[in-house]
């Protein structure tokens, strides 16, 4: 169960900056942080990092862009992780995902109105050998059959 | 009552916590005085959750457990009962080196890992100096687990031999292989193992700082060894005088951020360093300009991991175990459609075939077992009729495939290879770093060419062949170098499928 994004204040978003700032790249671990914090990399964060780092905003936002894990803007209350890789395929993975979606009217990455929930692709949660494989929040499922997506997705509220 | 219940990630996948949670309560309900211990999981994921209770000192396993087998379990008359762990089939034929622990001992217990051989590993390399460590390891013939197959003891003899004040050991633990989960096993089963490894490399090369780039679709991995590190540093096994008075050894798990172009070397140094996680050219070798420009050992989790039983039990008795050039033990992970999936260690030299369908009891689904794809997403696809390759390194690349971090993703008759090999393409530019054309570029025109190829047109095969042939030369890393395994592996083997769909259109 994640909290509700709460938003940080500017004194909050620099604690958690000058906490990491001992570390030998700091970056990802703030980055991480104000996520876990927030649900998202708020935009008011971005001119107290660049100035804490000594990074340009272009460098920042190519870091923050470049990895799938940081937003922009927060997710839905639940984030359900359906894995796409090869061993999930061999399993009916694909078929599997797209019928969550279809369920949901949802594209990869959307969000439901309701905002209980969003569904992303993973590449890979290492439960290869209990395939089907999808994570809620950071729950591992294993052997995802309709039955249980349905209940994944009535658990998060849909 | 001792009993066990995995907190493996794949056990609690598969309902461990729940069953954990019914033979707590029915053991409170029945007075009973259990100690229920969450351990690694023993790798035999198709019998997930294996619950073991030890019953006149011998560890009785019952699996697949479900939460109302609790009472059963108790009571000793369950039917999912499966007779002594050790003495199962899968167990007896495994030479478990690097998993010795894993699935045995409670992961953050530091007196259990130490009662099952832990640490004295370390112990030996400290009373010896850091070259003859390193001359022990390249003795040992161990190579880099991770996929490339790199002798450990050149990579580190590089790095001791280095100029530098302050030097790193990185571990990759950045497992994003589809069908490989030995990393996250070891981690969540036996994290000191990892810790003690990356000790006896600092100590070998001289560095005073650890990382482990750890994936962050592992938060179970994340949290033990999180924990494990704390523990290790309140022991002293980590912190200022780790290695001897004055000679401090430090570790930080750092969570990686969701791309798969990380588990490339140098594209995780930049990672680390708080970059996009684009791929640097080579030269200057990581060993000798790694984390911050500085000399750097960047290993797999398997490969520090092997470190320990290797100094523990020496060299030769490692070298002993293996095929040709292929030293010690692979950890074969078994996946996909296969009915028994998991983990098994073994001496290299088992050939595919074995691994699928003596162990792997062949498809999930009954159907015949059409291919194979060894090593990856960026792995060849292996048929049927190669079914005779012995597991090993210059084996595997002789025969048109790589054996990389040994994940065999088992697929039955019903696998689309057209299908398949647009996946490898799709994936490779969705997770490309961008920094070379070949793969940025490549990888969009395989997926546009494979579409032709289904849609019929003649003229787009040979297209195919010839853009990943500019792949596999032009590629920086192997992301885009590789990529062109999964694909032309499957036009070679199973051409029909590449085929049918151009004579039907004409």
């Amino acid at each position: 169960m994640q909290p509700p994004a709460p938003s940080l204040s500017a004194d909050e978003i620099r604690a958690i900056i000058h906490r990491h700032l001992a570390l030998e790249g700091p970056l990802l671990p703030i980055l991480h942080a104000l996520q876990e914090a927030c649900g998202h990399i708020p935009e008011a964060a971005r001119a107290p990092i660049c100035d804490a780092l000594n990074i340009t905003r272009a460098e920042l936002h190519g870091v923050i862009t470049f990895y799938h894990d940081f937003r922009e803007a927060p997710a839905g209350r639940h984030v359900l992780k359906i894995c796409r890789a090869e061993a999930c395929q061999a399993m009916g993975g694909a078929a599997l995902a797209e019928t969550a979606l279809a369920r949901l009217g949802l594209g990869w990455h959307g969000t439901t109105a309701n905002g209980a929930v969003t569904v992303e692709p993973v590449y890979c949660l290492g439960l290869c050998a209990c395939a089907p494989a999808a994570m809620l929040d950071e729950r591992p499922v294993g052997r995802v059959d309709r039955a249980r997506i349905d209940a994944l997705l009535a658990e998060a509220g849909t | 009552m001792r009993i066990w219940v995995p907190g493996d990630s794949a056990a609690r996948a598969l309902g461990a916590d729940e069953v954990a949670e019914a033979l707590a309560a029915e053991a409170r309900a029945r007075g009973i005085e259990a100690r229920i211990v969450r351990n690694g999981s023993r790798g035999m994921i198709w019998l997930e959750p294996l619950v073991e209770v030890e019953i006149d000192g011998v560890r009785h396993g019952y699996g697949p457990a479900v939460p109302a087998d609790a009472a059963a379990i108790l009571s000793g008359d369950a039917p999912c009962a499966l007779g002594p762990v050790e003495a199962l089939g899968w167990m007896r034929r495994q030479t478990r080196l690097t998993f010795a622990r894993v699935g045995v001992i409670d992961p953050l217990s530091l007196a259990e890992y130490e009662a099952h051989g832990g640490l004295s590993g370390l112990r030996r390399a400290l009373a010896m100096d850091g070259a003859a460590v390193i001359d022990e390891v390249s003795a040992s013939g161990l190579r880099g687990r991770g996929g490339a197959g790199f002798p450990t003891g050149i990579k580190w003899k590089t790095v001791y031999d280095a100029p530098g004040a302050r030097k790193y050991i990185v571990c990759n633990a950045d497992e994003g292989d589809s069908g490989t989960f030995a990393d996250r096993m070891l981690m969540e089963g036996d994290p000191f193992s990892l810790i003690e490894g990356m000790a006896i490399a600092a100590h070998a090369v001289g560095a005073s700082k650890g990382y482990v780039y750890l994936r962050s679709e592992y938060p179970d991995a994340i949290r033990v060894m999180g924990r494990a590190v704390e523990i290790a540093r309140e022991a002293g096994i980590l912190g200022a005088d780790a290695l001897g008075p004055g000679r401090g050894f430090d570790i930080e798990i750092r969570k990686g951020a969701g791309a798969y172009v990380c588990g490339e070397e140098t594209s995780l140094l930049n990672s680390l360093e708080g970059k996009r996680g684009i791929v640097r050219a080579k030269p200057p070798l990581p060993a000798l300009e790694g984390f911050m420009g500085r000399p750097t050992v960047v290993n797999n989790v398997i490969s520090l991991a092997t470190v320990p039983v290797i100094m523990e039990k020496g060299a030769a008795h490692y070298a002993g175990f293996g095929l040709g050039r292929s030293k010690g033990t692979v950890t074969l992970q078994i996946a996909g459609n296969v009915k028994r999936g998991g983990l098994f260690e073994t001496a290299f030299g088992m050939t595919l075939g074995e691994a699928v369908n003596d162990l792997g009891g062949g498809s999930a689904t009954g159907r015949p077992v059409k291919a194979v794809q060894v090593g990856g997403p960026l792995g060849a696809y292996m048929p049927v009729s190669m079914f005779d390759t012995p597991l090993g390194y210059e084996e595997f690349d002789a025969a048109g495939g790589l054996i990389g971090h040994a994940g065999l993703v088992v697929f039955d008759d019903t696998a689309d290879m057209l299908g398949m090999a647009r996946f490898a393409m799709e994936f490779c530019a969705i997770e490309s770093c961008g920094k070379c054309t070949p793969c940025r570029i490549g990888a969009v025109r395989g997926v546009e060419t494979i579409d032709r190829i289904r849609e019929g047109d003649p003229s787009a095969l040979p297209l195919l062949a010839d853009l990943c042939e500019t792949m596999k030369d032009g590629s920086l890393c192997a992301l885009g170098g590789f990529t062109p395994f999964p694909v032309m592996s499957a036009v070679r083997h199973f051409p029909d499928e590449f085929a049918t769909a151009k004579e039907a259109a004409e």
